[in-house]
C-alpha cells in the first residue's frame, strides 16, 4: 500500500511538470490552431540558460526568475519574428517551420553547452520537506511550485484586463479587434507566457532527469498525452489531462512491476515509458479526439 | 512538366550514373569506394524521402515519423539475415510487404486524422521507436540494444567489382525501378486521385474517390518505399541498432522532402541527395564556421537543417525544384506574354494542407 501511495504522488510530481508543457502548448494550439512541436526543445534551452545564469554565481531562485522572464521575451521575438508572416500559410508550413525551430534548439543547446549529461540541482531543502515513505522533498517542491504557477495563470486570465484580452483575442479575434484589442500582440504575448510556463516546467523537471538537450523528448509527449486527454482546447482540461497521464504512466510502471513479481513475465515496465505515451495519443485522437472536456468541433464545408 | 521535355536529361544522369564507376582505371580519385559508398548512401535516402513524398507531397498527409517505417525495414532485413540466412535481396521485398502492412495499419487510425492532429500522432511515433525496438520480447529477435551486426552484400557471378561498387549498382536498380514505378503510378488514374484527395478531399470524395482506400493504401506504399530503403541501408551499413532511428532521421526526411521539393519525384532525389552532403560535411561546416565566420560555437549539421526549413518556407514553399520549376515557368510564361503557361505554373503548386 505504502508503494502504492509512493507511486501515486510521484506520479501527481510526474504529472505536474506534464500540466506546465500541455498547458504551454494549449495556450498556443487556443490562439493560433498550431501544435508547437518545439515546445520542449524551447524548455530546455531555458533550463540550460538558468544552469548558465546558475554557474555564473547566481541563486537559484534568481535564475530561476531571470530564466522564466528571458523565456518570455524568446517567446514573444519567436512569434513576432518567424511565426507572424506565416499566418494564413498552410499546416504543412506550420509543422515544417516548427520542426526546425526544435532542430535549432536542439542543435544550439548542444553546440553551446555541450551534449554531456550535466547535473542540475534541486532548491527545496532535503530535511523536514516532503512525507517520509511517500514523497520526497523535490517531488512536492514540484508540485507546489507548479500549482503556485497555474493558480497565477488562472488569476491572469481570470481577473486582470489584459488575461480577459487575451481571452478573447484567442475566441474571438475578429470581435476582439472590433473592440479594441490588439489581437497581434495578444498571440504573441500568449507565446510568451507559453515560453515562460514551458521554462518553469524544464526547470523543474531538470533535478529529476538530468540537463541533456534532449531531455525533454518524453515529457513533450507525455504532454501531448494529457492535452489530448484533457482536450487540446481547453486550458483546465489539459492540466487535469497532464495530472492524469503523470499518475497514468507510473501506474501502468506499478503495475507491470507487480505483474512481474507475481507471474515471472515481463509485460511492461519503465523502458516502455514513450509507446504507453504513443498509444495514449492514438487512443485519444481515433476515439475522441476532442478529449474529455473538449468540445466537438463540426466541420464547415 | 510533359514528358518529352523533361525525359532526355533524366537518361542522361542515369547513363552517368551507370557510367561513373567504370572509370575507376581511369581516374581512381574520382570514383573511390568511399564515394561511391556515399552516393549509395544518398540514393537510398533518395528512396525513403520519395516514400515521404508519395504521402504528404501527393496526398497530402503530413508525417513526421517516417524514421519509424524505415526501422521497421532496417529491422526486418536485419532479421531476415541475421536469423534465417536470407539472402540480402530478397530481405527487399519482404521489407516491403511488412512495411506496407504497418504503415496500411497506421494509416487507419490516421484516416480520422488530418494536418496537425496527424503530425503530432506520427510525431510521437518517431519519439516512441526506439524504445519499442528495445522492447524486452522482441530482444531475441533484434538485439536489444546493441542491435544486428551484419555482413556485407557480396559481389554475385565473380564481377570484377569491388564490394562498393556492387552495392552502388544494387541500390542504383533498385532506386531506378521504384522511381519508374512511382512515377507510373502517379501518372494514372490512382495518382491523380490521390492527388485530388490531397487537393480537395471533400471534392475528390463527391466525385466517387474512396478517399479511405486511397488514404490507406497510399499510406502502406509510402511506408513501403521508406521500408525498402531501411532495408537497403542495413545491407549498405551492415548494422542496425535502436538508437539510431531516433526523431531526428525522420527530421532529416522532413528536410529531404522540403529541400527538394514537396510532390515532386526528382525533387526527393534531390533532397535525399541534399541531407546526405549536408549530413556528411558537418565537420567541415563547423570548421567553416569557426574559422571564416567567427563563431564560437560547433555549427552542427541539425543546425543549418533547422535554419533551412524555415528559410524555406518563406521563399520557396515548394522546395528547390519546385521553385526552379516555377521560376522557369513564368519566365517562359513572360517572355511568351502568356498569362495562361504562368497559371498553370501556379497550379503546380502543390495546395499541401
Amino acid at each position: 500500500m505504502e508503494q502504492f501511495l509512493q507511486q501515486v504522488a510521484s506520479g501527481l510530481a510526474n504529472g505536474a511538470i506534464y500540466a506546465c508543457v500541455a498547458l504551454a502548448l494549449v495556450m498556443i494550439y487556443v490562439s493560433t490552431d498550431h501544435i508547437n512541436f518545439a515546445q520542449g526543445e524551447m524548455a530546455m534551452f531555458s533550463t540550460y540558460i538558468s544552469w548558465q545564469l546558475m554557474s555564473w554565481g547566481l541563486s537559484f531562485w534568481f535564475a530561476f526568475i531571470l530564466a522564466v522572464v528571458l523565456s518570455f521575451i524568446l517567446g514573444v521575438v519567436i512569434e513576432r519574428v518567424i511565426l507572424r508572416p506565416l499566418h494564413n500559410a498552410p499546416v504543412l508550413s506550420i509543422v515544417v517551420v516548427f520542426i526546425g525551430l526544435l532542430a535549432i534548439f536542439n542543435s544550439v543547446a548542444g553546440a553551446i553547452w555541450s551534449y554531456l549529461i550535466k547535473e542540475y540541482p534541486s532548491p527545496f531543502p532535503k530535511s523536514s520537506f516532503g512525507i517520509a515513505g511517500v514523497i520526497g522533498p523535490h517531488q512536492l517542491g514540484v508540485v507546489l511550485v507548479t500549482l503556485i504557477v497555474l493558480g497565477l495563470l488562472f488569476a491572469f486570465f481570470r481577473y486582470t484586463p489584459l488575461g480577459l484580452a487575451m481571452r478573447a483575442a484567442a475566441q474571438n479575434p475578429q470581435m476582439a479587434r472590433l473592440v479594441g484589442v490588439r489581437v497581434d500582440w495578444m498571440l504573441a504575448l500568449g507565446w510568451g507566457l507559453a515560453a515562460s510556463v514551458g521554462a518553469v516546467a524544464g526547470i523543474m523537471v531538470a533535478h529529476i532527469v538530468y540537463l541533456d538537450p534532449n531531455m525533454m523528448a518524453g515529457i513533450l509527449l507525455y504532454a501531448f498525452a494529457g492535452a489530448l486527454v484533457g482536450g487540446i482546447g481547453n486550458p483546465g482540461g489539459a492540466v487535469l489531462g497532464g495530472f492524469i497521464v503523470g499518475v497514468l504512466e507510473n501506474m501502468v510502471a506499478f503495475a507491470g512491476n507487480q505483474i512481474e513479481k507475481a507471474t515471472g513475465i515481463y509485460i511492461i515496465g519503465n523502458g516502455e515509458k514513450l509507446t504507453v505515451a504513443l498509444i495514449i495519443v492514438i487512443f485519444v485522437l481515433t476515439v475522441r479526439p476532442a478529449g474529455i472536456f473538449g468540445r466537438v468541433v463540426v466541420k464547415r464545408v | 512538366m510533359t514528358a518529352s521535355t523533361k525525359k532526355w536529361w533524366l537518361w542522361l544522369v542515369l547513363a552517368l550514373a551507370f557510367l561513373v564507376p567504370l572509370l575507376r582505371p581511369v581516374l581512381p580519385d574520382l570514383v573511390s569506394d568511399y564515394r561511391l559508398f556515399l552516393v549509395s548512401t544518398m540514393m537510398i535516402a533518395a528512396i525513403a524521402v520519395l516514400g515521404l513524398n508519395l504521402l504528404t507531397g501527393f496526398n497530402g498527409q503530413i508525417s513526421l515519423g517516417h524514421g519509424a517505417f524505415y526501422a521497421v525495414g532496417a529491422y526486418t532485413a536485419a532479421v531476415l539475415m541475421d536469423h534465417l540466412n536470407m539472402p540480402y535481396w530478397l530481405t527487399l521485398p519482404c521489407a516491403a510487404v511488412v512495411c506496407f502492412m504497418v504503415g496500411y495499419l497506421f494509416g487507419l487510425p490516421a484516416l480520422k486524422l488530418e494536418g496537425h492532429y496527424l503530425a503530432l500522432a506520427t510525431f510521437a511515433l518517431a519519439l516512441a521507436v526506439p524504445q519499442i525496438l528495445k522492447y524486452k520480447w522482441l530482444e531475441g529477435l533484434t538485439g536489444g540494444v546493441q542491435g544486428i551486426v551484419l555482413n556485407k552484400p557480396e559481389v554475385p557471378f565473380d564481377l570484377p567489382l569491388t564490394e562498393d561498387q556492387w552495392l552502388y549498382y544494387y541500390i542504383l536498380i533498385v532506386m531506378v525501378l521504384l522511381y519508374w514505378a512511382a512515377a507510373n503510378m502517379l501518372n494514372s488514374r490512382s495518382g491523380r486521385a490521390m492527388m485530388a484527395i490531397r487537393d480537395y478531399t471533400i471534392a475528390a470524395s463527391t466525385m466517387g474517390i474512396d478517399t479511405s482506400l486511397y488514404k490507406t493504401v497510399t499510406f502502406g506504399i509510402s511506408a513501403a518505399y521508406t521500408g525498402i530503403a531501411g532495408a537497403l541501408s542495413a545491407s549498405a551499413i551492415a548494422f542496425v541498432a535502436p538508437d539510431s532511428f531516433n526523431i531526428f532521421l525522420s527530421i532529416k526526411f522532413l528536410i529531404g522532402l522540403v529541400v527538394g521539393g514537396i510532390g515532386s519525384l526528382v525533387g526527393s532525389v534531390v533532397g535525399g541527395i541534399f541531407y546526405v552532403l549536408v549530413d556528411n560535411s558537418a565537420q567541415a561546416l563547423s570548421t567553416f564556421a569557426k574559422n571564416d565566420l567567427g563563431l564560437q560555437f560547433d555549427l552542427s549539421a541539425y543546425t543549418v537543417f533547422g535554419i533551412l526549413l524555415i528559410v524555406l518556407m518563406y521563399l520557396m514553399p515548394m522546395g528547390i525544384v519546385g521553385g526552379v520549376y516555377y521560376l522557369v515557368q513564368s519566365l517562359r510564361g513572360s517572355l511568351r506574354g502568356g498569362r495562361a503557361a504562368q497559371q498553370q505554373a501556379a497550379q503546380k503548386q502543390p495546395a499541401a494542407r
